[in-house]
């Protein structure tokens, strides 16, 4: 086990080289770096520009121009950004934190009360339970997140307002304007909007998914086996029942990072919350190359991340699957 | 006269399909005697597996089952949830047709067993362990310790079987149900699965019910035969009179069809399974009878002695003798 | 147990039997939603491509004199107007027949385009499969915004592709975009599609009789995998819509000339709304795309339950 973790550590290598050098080509084709420089600093002397294609790479080869960015991102000699001239690793670490945060958050609610109402649906399939519960995945996965966005905004920041003198929950940003230092209650309230419009979508989708994968495994003929054994209906779904069931749902959730990133970015931006996402549009709205290359860097590292940890995830659950 | 340990009275059976109600077992008596090897007979659909899952209680719960199951003299039909699991896996086990998805794929054979006798017997984890190595041995598994830490997927289908059988006889129930035991698997390990079965009930004394298509399975091991046919009993009786002089017409043709050294050409049995949402008026079979008169459409035959068989045959006695086929 | 009535079913042989088509049909009307959102979506359509008579105000027309910004719904203006006082209303009519046609339009190119390639990609397997593979792997495990954005971007800066693309903010860029990311999933469908039916008796009587390899994908493979195929273009259209409004709703939409709008940029506009409590603005295009959306995806999914002979809706 351990030396399949590490060759296939030692394999992401080269995968994320050739996946991050798609995407220096992707970003320098489609944002045009220094243009956008020029663009963003009208002023900027000759030498100036020199120094900012010199240090991110931006030669006219890309394949020589990659490399070249490729060793100052290991040295660490990253390029500040094209606006304001910040430092890039700080920003990204706070927007990481960030989104680590919620994605975290939405991800553990929305897949605990997925899961749950995935297998209250399968228990009795074709039920009133189960067709309202269904019929509400089907809708929660319908309406993208910004719409419930917008309509949960609507209701909860301005209409409760105008109800009931003050708003339930704000409507943007981590704390309020000003405010410094931690406070777990007021974060909480801060997330509580974003969090839920995310993990709608977790919910509905997972709630699909353990419905569909339970009803198989509880229509198997070793559940048949089980019961003709005199043990309890709990202890059948919860030995047998429930380890096979989740076997193709972890290695799903594990593989749907991207998806989850992806709900993040959208709902970050609705809610001006300072993560990845709103990282992400702004330095992608300003063709901000020193911003954007180490996000996507991450991204692509964190998806080859969470592949590996699907594939853990399911030879641990399933015995057998073999890695080698 | 030996005892009887299930007996089955006017047992009955119906599911709701999208289609209408359909009966598929339409008042079945048969009883299993302490130690005896049953056979029950009959084609795909004819309700000889739903008998039985009606009396193991492991009908979905959209089948209505009507009539009365008594297993050493306790009502099952209507008993409580409770007392049917304490019945199942104790005094009655078991074993299903395909050993390849029978066992959970996700835990070891040992704690399989294991789970069997933990639910019934008061026994340790460690004892349990123990215990199921001796069935293992007990079923014909070589390396029975090291075989128990195993998953499923390591044993071939034949071993499998056989994991499944010591996990029905874990612990050493009245009556053992098989239910087509051999049909997924290869003959010559069919050969060693039914050993298996027969060494079993010599061994503990247990009752066993062999459910199969096949009559030369049935041949090999049985004492006593059922036939049944669109969900009815058409004729019982020990295997050698029924092999020796069958007399229900569906009997006749079934055993005509077996295959026999000496013999140039198979006889199948004309025609198709009836349609159980709508089976034919009287006796079943009489759409597929040569002996078929008006009389077999007015009604329903039950079982009669005759000679030393019991047939369900208005005409049993005008028919012509049989060949004999054993 | 689904497998326990099989042996009764099996002897039903002999009375009324319907050909898959049919009980494809049969199974999609019993389906109740699909045939009502089917009726909306003919509704809908009917009432788009009508806009003309439809619609109470041009586009572009506001509803009355100054002050007519941002008036609540009223009888000149039954879904009340924008910020420059024109009709919610019949921009919604106008907004969703853009929207309706960006997404048929791209669907219908990037099913066909993905029929093909996963057909081919199925039926050869190989290295053109195993890159295939490959390629959509990466894509759609990246978050779908970020790709979307960065191969708009990529497209809209490569001067040799201006003849086909068109403008960046163009109807005709918008389709072109999801066309080239529409059709790896439908690839994938229709691949695994052909990888299980390639084993097939029917296929294998056709090589052995030397069908052409053409031929058996034009005539086998493809037409029976045309339950997935037509699940997946129903798919592709809601796809389309929805992504379309995103876009727009970040700013990157269509912006087609003189004030022509789509549905994405009526939503896109419902993000100011939401803080200055114009509800209208906001409520009523989001509830217009809810409903498509909706609407939509239940037509696939009864369309994917009604062709899928695998589902026993019985048990």
């Amino acid at each position: 086990m351990l030396r399949y973790i590490l060759r296939r550590l030692a394999w992401s290598v080269p995968t994320l080289l050739l996946v991050t050098f798609l995407v220096y080509i992707a970003l320098r084709v489609g944002t045009d770096p220094v243009e956008s420089y020029k663009r963003v600093n009208p002023r900027a002397s000759r030498a100036k520009i020199q120094q900012y294609i010199d240090i991110n790479g931006l030669d006219p080869n890309f394949v020589q121009g990659y490399f070249k960015w490729l060793k100052n991102f290991i040295t660490g000699e990253w390029a500040p950004s094209i606006k304001g001239r910040r430092e890039v690793w700080p920003a990204l670490k706070d927007a990481m934190a960030n989104t680590l945060r919620l994605g975290t958050a939405a991800t553990v609610v929305g897949i605990f009360f997925g899961l749950i109402a995935g297998v209250l649906a399968a228990l009795r399939p074709g039920g009133r339970r189960d067709v309202f519960i269904n019929t509400s995945a089907f809708v929660g996965i319908s309406i993208p997140p910004f719409i419930s966005a917008i309509l949960l905004q609507l209701l909860f920041a301005v209409y409760w307002q105008k109800w009931f003198g003050a708003s339930l929950f704000p409507t943007s940003g981590v704390y309020p304007a000003g405010h410094t230092g931690f406070d777990l209650f007021l974060m909480l309230k801060f997330m509580a909007l974003p969090t839920i419009i995310v993990a709608i979508q977790i919910i509905a989708t997972y709630s699909r998914y353990m419905r569909s994968s339970l009803l198989d495994v509880l229509n198997s003929d070793y559940m048949r086996t089980a019961r003709s054994k005199g043990i309890s209906e709990r202890r059948i779904l919860i030995k047998h029942g429930m380890r096979n069931a989740l076997i193709p749902v972890v290695t799903i959730a594990a593989l749907d990072v991207g998806s989850i990133v992806g709900g993040l970015i959208i709902t970050e931006n609705i809610f001006a919350y300072p993560g990845m996402g709103l990282y992400f549009l702004k330095s992608f709205g300003e063709g901000d190359f020193p911003l954007l290359m180490p996000w996507m860097v991450v991204i692509v590292a964190s998806i080859l991340l969470f592949n590996l940890i699907a594939d853990i995830s399911y030879a641990w659950l399933d015995p057998r699957i073999r890695l080698e | 006269m030996t005892e009887k340990v299930l007996e089955i009275r006017d047992l009955r059976v119906t599911f709701d399909t999208p289609s209408g109600p359909l009966e598929a077992v339409r008042g079945i008596d048969l009883d299993v005697e302490a130690g005896e090897l049953l056979g029950v007979v009959g084609e795909s659909g004819s309700g000889k597996s739903v008998t039985f899952l009606a009396t193991m209680g492991l009908l979905p719960v959209r089948a209505r089952v009507t009539g009365s199951v008594l297993l050493a003299g306790e009502q099952l039909i209507g008993a409580s949830n409770k007392y049917m699991r304490s019945v199942r896996g104790r005094l009655l086990s078991m074993i299903f047709q395909d050993p390849l998805s029978a066992l959970n794929p996700v835990h070891r054979i040992g704690d399989q067993i294991s789970e069997m006798l933990q639910s019934h017997q008061n026994l340790s984890s460690r004892d349990a362990a123990k215990r199921a190595i001796e069935l293992l041995d007990i079923v014909g598994i070589p390396q029975p310790s090291d075989r128990a830490g195993q998953y499923p997927h390591e044993f071939s289908g034949g071993m499998r079987q056989r994991v499944i059988i010591a996990i029905a006889i874990a612990n050493n129930p009245k009556v053992l149900i098989a239910d087509e035991p051999t049909t997924a698997l290869d003959v010559t390990v069919q050969a060693q699965i039914l050993e298996v079965i027969e060494r079993v009930q010599e061994r503990f004394g247990t009752a066993v019910v062999l459910i199969t298509h096949d009559l030369g399975v049935i041949a090999r091991v049985a004492d006593r035969v059922n036939v049944m046919y669109a969900g009815r009993n058409v004729e019982q009786g020990t295997i050698d009179s029924l092999f020796d002089h069958p007399s229900h017409p569906y009997t006749r043709g079934l055993l005509a069809s077996l295959p026999r050294p000496g013999k140039q050409r198979l006889k199948p049995i004309t025609g198709f399974p009836p349609n159980m949402l709508n089976p034919p008026s009287g006796c079943a079979f009489h759409t597929r009878c040569e002996f078929a008169a008006d009389i077999c459409k007015g009604e329903l035959p039950n079982l009669v002695s005759f000679g030393d068989l019991q047939t369900a045959c208005v005409r049993a006695r005008e028919l012509p003798k049989s060949e004999n086929f054993a | 147990m689904p497998g326990l009535t099989q042996g009764f079913a099996l002897s039903e042989q002999n009375e009324n039997v319907l050909s898959p088509r049919q009980m494809a049909l049969r199974r999609f009307v019993s389906h109740k939603a699909a045939v009502v959102s089917c009726i909306i979506i003919g509704v809908l359509t009917l009432f788009v491509i009508l806009a003309p008579f439809t619609a109470r105000y041009g586009v572009n027309q506001s509803v009355q004199a100054p002050p007519n910004s941002f008036l609540s719904p009223r009888s000149n203006a039954w879904l009340g107007t924008d910020d420059i006082g024109r009709d919610l209303y019949s921009r919604l009519i106008y907004g969703v027949r853009v929207s309706l046609l960006i997404g048929l339009a791209s669907a219908i190119i990037s099913v066909t385009l993905g029929a093909l390639v996963g057909a081919v990609a199925g039926f050869r397997g190989g290295k053109f499969d195993d890159i295939l593979m490959r390629v959509t792997d990466l894509f759609l495990a990246f978050p779908f915004l970020v790709t979307l954005l960065v191969v708009r971007n990529v497209l809209g800066g490569l001067p040799w592709l201006k003849p086909i693309t068109g403008e960046m903010n163009s109807v005709r860029f918008i389709i072109v975009l999801f066309s080239i990311f529409g059709w790896m999933g439908v690839a994938r469908i229709v691949r695994g599609q052909v990888l299980s039916l390639k084993e097939r008796e029917f296929v294998e009587a056709a090589r052995a009789v030397g069908a052409s390899r053409r031929y058996i994908i034009v005539r086998h493979l493809l037409p029976n995998s045309i339950g997935p195929i037509m699940v997946a273009l129903t798919f592709s259209v809601v796809g389309a819509i929805i992504s379309e409004s995103t876009l727009a709703f970040f700013g990157y939409g269509p912006q087609a000339g003189d004030g022509a709008t789509s549905l994405g940029i009526l939503v896109g506009a419902a993000k100011g709304a939401v803080q200055t409590g114009f509800w209208w603005l906001a409520v009523f295009p989001c509830f217009v795309l809810i409903i498509i959306a909706l609407s939509i995806n239940f037509i696939g999914d009864a369309l994917r339950d009604a062709t899928d002979p695998r589902l026993d809706r019985g048990a």
